[in-house]
């Protein structure tokens, strides 16, 4: 017969355990520290989810869910730039960034909608993934820079540990967009994201209902399905956001879905198979 | 014929000759066609290997073509070879050692340089300052540079010598002979002032290391950069300047030679930093050159662009509509920045690494504007409007889509072979082109714009064309994807 005390005594005692080695993991992997600066997004709903209570600073974090035809990891990705620039309270009004992207890049007329000002923001054209990847590299390592968004580079493992290193060295936050590959390759990014468009609601009801189908013939803010696939520390989420670019606030709702759905959603890519997609429009 | 060598000429050769005569003479003799354009080739890349000795090198191309040459101006650099006498010394035997029958003269002026290059004494190429009126009397008025016809009437009226020009009356001589005669005569002697144009401009700072004998070794060419920076960027902190673009030649004993260049988005006068731009392209710097065996002799090291040197500017607060707006108008200039983005520059080429900023238009193409960070410091940008959403990507130029529904009401628009059922649709916004800015040619159609979600909510910016005419016409193109 078990007595309860022992095992309370057990349990505290593997709860220390634990904690401490949780802690010396964190060491090593310089995530969660006592220096760690975090950047809380101002969703609760988000950063609620996120065993830091924000997005932690000079971490890799990663965004799935590039496509031809959908721009919302792109848009999410902003989102996310557009609240680093501004993290740093101290400097006058935002740090510059960079983009670096296979193609122009994001139009500036657009950006003032994601907080960002046009003037911060350089742009990189890098065509070949090897290219993306080595300016991703570069930037990470010049401190004045407070984030990076990158589309195009590859990383493999090393390449991405080895980002994710010179990222916790300068303070730089790289933001990675990837494909949504299935499945998605291995990487040392703290975080992993996935974003996917989701229809519009006139009117903003996310708090009543969080439903995606009532809506009228207006086109309504940018709504998003946000999946967390992958946190370090944290657990996966899913949520239904809403990005209001007139007030630059983005509101979220968690889902209740399993991530296992979202995950197979993510493998119907309209893009890739032009006559199934057909149907999925109709 | 075009030309003839020293063999040729020893055999009683001349170039006016026809060449069967010429046969007839020497049946053996050697033929090869003439390639002017190969000669001006090759003299160009002379004149770029002349770089060794002055930067203020220009290729003469002369008349007929085939007789041209190089002019230098070697003012104030024949120290650094030892005097003019040994200069030109150099540069003959080197010439020859790279295969080329070569003479060279020295004068006050350029004209009578050239006068004396061809008909001059070879075992005396340097006219002493202010010797050029005699030496030059004696020799033929071909020597003046003067086309051949000029040179037909002087012969008919018994001027051989350019001597007896020098009494002549100004007057009748320019009403007989054109005024090309006088000009050339005047240029001869410095009466009239004839400025060579360097074949490259040369660069107000610039500086050259000389190799006691050629090395080989990358990690020399790297030390010699290293030295040569240091030597011209304490020169431009006196200048207070900065470096925009640094160029690096290196001259090999075999008279090849090559550059590379690199460019500062900001001026820079820090070696290092300017060290770092080039280093990556100093690996295709081969110092053995092509065939493996040469090395560099000179190398030189040049800032043809420099700017005035701001030593670490901070961003200027800025005032908008009643409030202070601290906006970072001018961080594409921190320092760390700019050295980032040359290093982008350096590899993924200078259009690639861009600042943006917005411009007063309400036209899409125009609105936005991607400044080439090389260029300079980025424009100031337009305050952001409070318009209508934009999309975040737009595309390079509108693409045409198939489009089916009621006029105006489009149910499925199909864009790059995948069609979208219209779920929701908000427009129009009628943007019209700035006719002011395209006067003359043929200006855009006024285009109304619609954003369009389909049923995955996917957002689209559609538009069609609006003839001023007939209303908008079912034409629809997709211009923009918004997230």
């Amino acid at each position: 017969m078990r007595h309860p005390g022992l095992i309370r005594q057990r349990d505290k005692a593997s709860a220390d355990t634990l904690a401490r080695l949780r802690a010396r993991i964190a060491r090593i992997e310089r995530i969660g520290g006592a220096q760690q600066v975090v950047c809380p997004l101002g969703v609760p709903a988000i950063d609620e989810a996120l065993p830091w209570g924000g997005l932690p600073l000079g971490a890799l974090h990663e965004i799935t869910g590039v496509a031809e035809r959908d721009l919302a990891a792109q848009s999410f990705a902003a989102v996310l730039l557009g609240v680093l620039a501004q993290a740093d309270r101290g400097h006058h009004g935002g740090r510059p960034v960079l983009w670096i992207a296979p193609d122009e890049g994001p139009y500036a007329p657009a950006l003032p909608g994601f907080g960002l000002d046009p003037a911060q923001v350089t742009t990189v054209r890098a065509r070949r993934p090897t290219d993306a990847l080595w300016a991703l590299e570069e930037a990470v390592r010049c401190p004045s820079l407070a984030a990076v968004l990158a589309e195009g580079p590859r990383p493999d493992f090393a390449q991405s540990r080895r980002l994710q290193l010179a990222a916790s060295e300068s303070g730089v936050t790289p933001l990675l967009l990837q494909p949504a590959l299935d499945p998605l390759p291995s990487s040392a990014a703290v975080t992993r994201w996935q974003v996917k468009a989701a229809k519009s609601a006139p009117e903003s009801q996310m708090e009543e209902s969080g439903d995606e189908t009532a809506g009228s013939e207006t086109v309504g803010y940018a709504r998003w399905r946000l999946a967390l696939l992958r946190c370090r520390g944290g657990r996966p989420r899913n949520w239904l956001a809403e990005w209001n670019h007139e007030t630059s606030c983005l509101k979220a709702h968690r889902l209740e879905a399993d991530s296992l759905a979202v995950a197979a959603d993510a493998r119907d890519r309209p893009d890739r198979a032009p006559t199934r997609s057909t149907c999925e429009a109709a | 014929m075009a030309g003839v060598n020293q063999a040729a000429r020893a055999l009683g050769i001349t170039p006016v000759m026809a060449l069967a005569d010429a046969r007839a003479l020497v049946p053996g003799l050697g033929v090869a066609e003439a390639d002017p354009v190969g000669d001006a080739k090759t003299l160009g890349q002379l004149a770029g290997w002349c770089g060794r000795y002055t930067p203020w090198a220009a290729v003469e191309a002369g008349t007929p073509p085939g007789s041209g040459g190089l002019w230098l101006d070697v003012t104030g650099c024949d120290h650094l070879f030892g005097g003019e006498a040994a200069l030109l010394d150099d540069m003959v035997r080197r010439l020859h050692r790279l295969g080329f029958a070569a003479r060279a003269a020295l004068a006050d002026t350029p004209g009578a340089a050239w006068a004396w290059a061809r008909f001059g004494d070879p075992g005396d190429p340097i006219l002493p300052p202010g010797g050029v009126k005699d030496a030059l009397a004696d020799l033929p008025v071909a020597a003046l540079r003067l086309a051949s016809e000029d040179v037909d009437t002087l012969d008919r009226l018994g001027l051989r010598r350019i001597g007896t020009l020098y009494d002549l009356p100004r007057a009748p001589l320019t009403a007989r002979l054109g005024s090309d005669v006088r000009r050339r005569l005047d240029q001869a002697l410095d009466a009239l002032a004839e400025p060579i144009s360097p074949r490259l401009p040369a660069a107000p700072f610039s500086a050259r290391l000389a190799f006691p004998e050629p090395v080989g070794l990358p990690t020399d060419i790297e030390a010699a950069l290293e030295r040569l920076l240091a030597m011209l960027c304490s020169r431009l902190e006196a200048a207070h300047l900065g470096a925009r673009r640094a160029e690096f030649t290196i001259h090999r004993a075999d008279g090849s030679f090559d550059t590379v260049a690199a460019g500062a988005s900001r001026p820079s006068r820090d070696p290092r930093h300017l060290m770092r731009l080039l280093a990556p392209s100093l690996e295709r710097l081969d110092p053995t050159g092509p065939d493996g065996h040469s090395g560099v002799e000179v190398a030189v090291l040049a800032f043809p662009i420099v700017a005035a040197f701001e030593a670490g500017q901070r961003a200027i607060p800025r005032f908008s509509a009643g409030k202070l707006a601290l906006t970072p108008r001018t961080t594409q200039r921190d320092p760390e920045i700019a050295a980032l983005a040359d290093r982008l520059a350096g590899r993924l080429g200078p259009a690639n690494v861009r600042a943006l900023s917005l411009r007063e238009s309400h036209w899409p193409e125009r609105a936005a504007r991607r400044h080439v960070l090389l260029d300079g410091p980025p424009p100031i940008s337009a305050e952001p409007r409070h318009g209508p959403l934009r999309p975040l990507r737009l595309l390079v130029r509108p693409e045409p889509v198939e489009v089916t529904g009621a006029p105006g009401r489009p149910a499925v628009f199909r864009w790059r072979c995948f069609a979208h059922k219209v779920a929701r649709a908000e427009g129009p916004e009628r943007i019209a082109p700035e006719w002011w800015l395209t006067l003359g040619a043929r200006p855009a159609a006024t285009r109304d714009y619609y954003r369009m979600e389909d049923r995955a909510g996917r957002r689209f910016w559609l538009f069609r064309e609006v003839d001023g005419e007939n209303g908008p016409a079912e034409r629809w193109f997709l211009h923009g994807l918004f997230g």
